[in-house]
């Protein structure tokens, strides 16, 4: 095999390679930038409102005596809310087993024109030992939001 | 008396490796003439002394020796036998422990029976074994002993997360871990053939093996811990993305990768350096993967323990253990020459385009899966879901998938594509057949579409290079890429018909109610209470009638553990050659009707059908590769004798 | 395989995998370093406890609420629970800063009369009062996401000081310097 044509193998594997790598890259980031889901407390829904339609997270407080349950038996509605703001919340499905008025709720989903928050899941699947990162910080601003109303 | 029996044995298990890595390193340097010799018998005593210690802390799980913090804080005395064994795993200081016996056995094992590369390449290997298994040992002595007492001896254990008490997790983590690990044999082979510049077909042969066993066990960890997850959750779904998942799989793209490099080396000499890299970078992910889940650093559905310290720890590993040989390669590797050559159309290039495949889908994992990473340094917390992954992926699988079909037809370094089209013809017109029903049955769902036409047509391609042949004298390691890749499209199909046909059904229902999904109709007969050995549940009976036939009984529960408090939702399914009917039961609303959720999967149980077959095909190739190997030794054992023979 | 070396080229390429494992490691090694700044000490350090008044958990000893935190002299908040291990292995401690005069608070998360009565006859009871929180409302409230932790309270009811897991023999005259400072 001459030189010329190794050579020429040779840079043929090297641009697929670089080309994928590249493509890769690029898809990635494009991709990352659409698809992430941001997290969101009720006052960021407040203050730079995520367009409806996106996924995103919300996270906050079930507000107490908010929590209604539709006459299929699986639809709910409740507010969360993080002192600030309050946003309605549509459900449908079965609720996580630490899922309660007055406790802390991840919600995945997008919010809809009429600025309701559409649940697709509902994350609460946590024990006393494991809280999500976002629900830590979540809960310190909650408290401050508390600690602020006593005042 | 057992828990200190077993911290001394892995004390010395630890001093052994590092005589071991002395070893290695004297005898590489020329400095220590006997010593070369003592590297495999220490290396399997290594082996065997961590064996002991990890014998030593199953017999305290199975004997809920209270004192020692480990079991108090991961057992309890009303657990059944068998998660009482499996919670010696189901945590941290277990499973690191775990982790280097697999590692000490598997460099033990090599030690006995790997004779074929060059001596001071199989030291520098067992060296390289020992220098990652040191750094382990350091790990769990000073970070995280497993055999640390408590004092005062509570009166009862902390139980186990009862999500974990299932028998199906019980030897999830093993089997994972027995992949992510035996893939050390591979990364300290690449290191012995760096170090002594021994990159050749002599060191892909001794390599595959290794690397083919730890794939099985890892193909089987995933397709496990994968219906685990879709039974356990009671999510109906059977992949999630979650970091934990991610970590599993990013091995096994990298170890799918270096399987099919290490088949080009090993037969034609070619793609040395990037076998090499691979190799390093197989056995990286297995390291890193464990990193993520276990320093916390990303948020998971499956919490474990988490101790920014010993991230730091592990962290520290990683640097040491992968920069190490990643600078290794690039000083050795420009030395690596090139190797044979190959035209554009041959079945290297086919496997050379599935590796680029392979690692660029195993890229885009690991930026998504570092991504929340990335925007939490700019204040921005993130997270990244199916949404990404499932297209993002799907850009690398399906171009390999179709070279899946077509390059195992193709000759070794030169073909030409006119020979291989008549024999394409039959997976084309399948393809065509398949993309029509799909895009009627199932419109605009552009992937499980795309899926669905593939599946058939790869199928009908993995069985071609059969053709021709008599079957009797077929090779176990075709056979086994034959089924492999067969099972391949099984799980193609099995997933995409998931996603294409699901039905699935929420409603709230009073007993005696029937309601349909799919061509099922389920009445729920009655729910009532019952007590397990250390939970309480609320049980519904459901007579489930497929298409009006007599009624199979499905059973799920919603259970509440006592220690530690917490309700779980037990699935309850019922599998027919078609598909599955998954139902789950979910709370008692306020006007008495019970939640519940049911799903028809038509075909679902294929994706973990297919992810067995996958494995039993890898089997069938390390017998094949295992029986010929020894049937080489013997001839060549034969051979010398004979000429020992003639000498005299 | 005696490689005939080929005068070895310069590929830069090859350093390419060890760059890009240094971004991972440098983008990690900053996710390690960042959280523990976010969670150790908790952004209610310096903030005063919110209102809450939680019912006894345990015979003899009456229950806990935010008007116990204003006696002008700093006090512990211990958080914990019968059934976790941890509360169990720093009982000593607590019985030993209970023993040097420091004035502990309980609170009970998610457990059983029963239990707690249990784990205070074996442990030892060093708590002048214990409020059980049942939905861990408190918990939440005032930032603490497991079992056990424990708070410095001043006598205004101003948290102090959060530790996060257990008190640890050698942590015992770090938590009463932190008492020294909060009744300053």
């Amino acid at each position: 095999m001459s030189a010329i044509k190794a050579k020429h193998q040779r840079l043929i594997l090297v641009l697929i390679a670089l080309v994928a790598l590249i493509g890769a890259a690029l898809l990635a980031i494009y991709a990352l930038r659409n698809q992430a889901s941001y997290f969101y407390l009720p006052a960021d829904i407040a203050a730079k409102p995520p367009e409806p339609g996106r996924a995103i997270r919300l996270g906050g407080m079930v507000e107490g005596g908010s929590l209604r349950t539709d006459a299929d038996g699986v639809t709910i509605h409740f507010i969360v809310g993080d002192g600030k703001n309050r946003v309605p919340v549509t459900f449908k499905g079965i609720v996580p087993d630490l899922f309660k008025e007055g406790s802390g709720v991840v919600a995945e989903g997008k919010m809809s024109p009429d600025k309701t928050f559409v649940a697709d899941n509902l994350l609460a699947k946590h024990d006393e030992k494991y809280v999500p990162r976002e629900m830590k910080d979540m809960t310190e601003a909650q408290a401050r939001a508390a600690v602020k109303e006593t005042r | 008396m057992i828990a200190e029996f077993g911290l001394a044995a892995l004390w010395f298990a630890a001093a052994l490796a590092f005589l071991q890595l002395l070893a290695g390193a004297l005898a590489l340097t020329g400095r220590g003439e006997g010593l070369g010799a003592v590297i495999r018998p220490v290396a399997v005593v290594q082996g065997v002394l961590a064996l002991v210690a990890f014998g030593a802390l199953l017999t305290l799980f199975a004997e809920t020796d209270l004192s020692v913090k480990l079991v108090a804080e991961n057992s309890h005395s009303a657990k059944p036998m068998l998660y009482k064994i499996a919670g010696a795993w189901g945590n941290h200081e277990g499973s690191m422990l775990l982790w280097v016996t697999v590692m000490g056995l598997a460099g033990g094992f090599v030690a006995l029976v790997e004779k074929r590369l060059p001596e001071p390449t199989m030291q520098a290997t067992l060296a390289g074994q020992a220098f990652v298994s040191l750094g382990f040992y350091a790990f769990l002595l000073f970070a995280s002993n497993p055999f640390d007492r408590l004092s005062p001896v509570p009166a009862e254990g902390n139980g186990l997360n009862p999500l974990l008490q299932d028998p199906g997790l019980a030897f999830h983590p093993p089997t994972l871990y027995l992949g992510y690990v035996g893939l050390s044999i591979a990364f300290s082979f690449a290191i012995g053939a760096l170090v002594t510049r021994e990159v050749g077909p002599a060191f892909a042969r001794a390599m595959r093996p290794w690397v083919l066993g730890a794939w099985i066990f890892l193909t089987l960890g995933i397709t496990a811990g994968s219906y685990w997850a879709y039974y356990e959750l009671g999510w109906g779904g059977w992949w999630f993305w979650d970091p934990v998942e991610n970590a599993s799989l990013m091995p096994w793209l990298a170890a799918t990768a270096l399987l099919h490099s290490a088949g080009v080396l090993a037969a034609r000499n070619a793609l040395r350096a990037w076998t090499v890299m691979l190799g390093v970078v197989a056995f990286s992910m297995s390291m890193v993967g464990t990193f993520l889940v276990r320093s916390g650093i990303l948020t998971s559905v499956h919490a474990f323990a988490v101790d920014p310290k010993r991230g730091t720890f592990i962290l520290a590993l990683l640097a040491i253990y992968i920069g190490g040989a990643l600078t290794l390669f690039a000083i050795r590797a420009a030395t690596v020459t090139e190797g044979e050559r190959f035209a554009v159309t041959s079945r290297e290039s086919a496997l050379v385009f599935n590796n680029v495949m392979l690692t660029g889908s195993l890229g885009i994992i690991l930026m998504g899966t570092l991504y929340p990473l990335v925007t939490e340094a700019f204040g921005e917390k993130v997270s990244v879901g199916p949404p990404y992954f499932n297209p993002v992926t799907a850009i690398f699988v399906v171009p390999m998938l179709i070279v899946l079909a077509i390059g195992p037809l193709l000759r070794w370094r030169r073909d030409n594509v006119k020979r291989i089209a008549p024999m394409l013809a039959i997976p084309a017109v399948l393809a065509v057949l398949a993309l029509g029903a799909a895009i009627v049955l199932a419109p605009g769902r552009v992937l499980p579409i795309i899926g669905l036409a593939l599946a058939p047509a790869i199928a009908a391609a993995s069985v071609l290079p059969l053709r021709g042949r008599k079957l009797r004298q077929v090779k176990l390691p075709l056979w086994g890429m034959v089924l492999a890749h067969l099972g391949v499209a099984m799980a193609l199909f099995g997933m995409a018909s998931d996603s294409a046909f699901t039905t699935e059904k929420l409603v709230a229902v009073r007993v005696g109610d029937v309601t349909p999904v799919g061509p099922w109709s389920i009445r729920v007969a009655a729910v009532e209470p019952i007590a397990g050995p250390n939970w309480t549940a609320l049980e519904a009976e459901m007579q489930a009638s497929y298409e009006g036939s007599a009624p199979v009984v499905l059973r799920p529960q919603a259970r509440t553990f006592w220690a530690p408090p917490q309700n779980t939702a037990e699935s309850a399914l019922h599998t027919r050659w078609n598909g599955q009917l998954y139902t789950v039961l979910g709370d008692q609303a306020a006007d008495g009707r019970w939640q519940l959720r049911l799903w028809w999967k038509p075909f679902v149980p294929m994706i973990w059908l297919g992810g067995v077959l996958i494995a039993l095909g890898g089997l069938l190739a390390l017998l094949g590769r295992v029986a010929s190997d020894v049937r080489r030794l013997v001839v060549r054992d034969r051979i010398a004798f004979r000429r020992e023979r003639q000498g005299r | 395989m005696s490689d005939v070396t080929p005068p070895a080229k310069r590929r830069w390429s090859l350093w390419l995998p060890l760059l890009l494992f240094g971004l991972f490691v440098a983008l990690v090694a900053w996710g390690l370093i960042v959280p523990k700044d976010n969670n150790v000490p908790s952004r209610l350090v310096g903030h005063p406890l919110p209102q809450f008044a939680l019912p006894a958990g345990a015979e003899g000893k009456p229950g806990l609420a935010r008007a116990d935190f204003a006696g002008g002299k700093p006090r512990l908040l211990n958080i914990f629970a019968s059934w976790c291990i941890p509360c169990a292995a720093e009982a000593p401690q607590l019985a030993q800063l209970a023993a040097a005069g420091v004035e502990i608070d309980g609170v009970a998360v998610r457990d059983r009369k029963d239990d707690l009565a249990a784990f205070l006859a074996r442990n030892g009871n060093p708590y002048a009062r214990i409020g059980t929180d049942d939905l861990s409302t408190l918990q939440l409230a005032i930032g603490s996401s497991g079992v056990p932790e424990t708070y410095v309270i001043d006598g205004k009811g101003t948290i102090r000081y959060q530790h996060i897991g257990d008190i640890r023999p050698d942590d015992v005259p770090m938590i009463l310097k932190k008492l020294e400072e909060a009744s300053l």
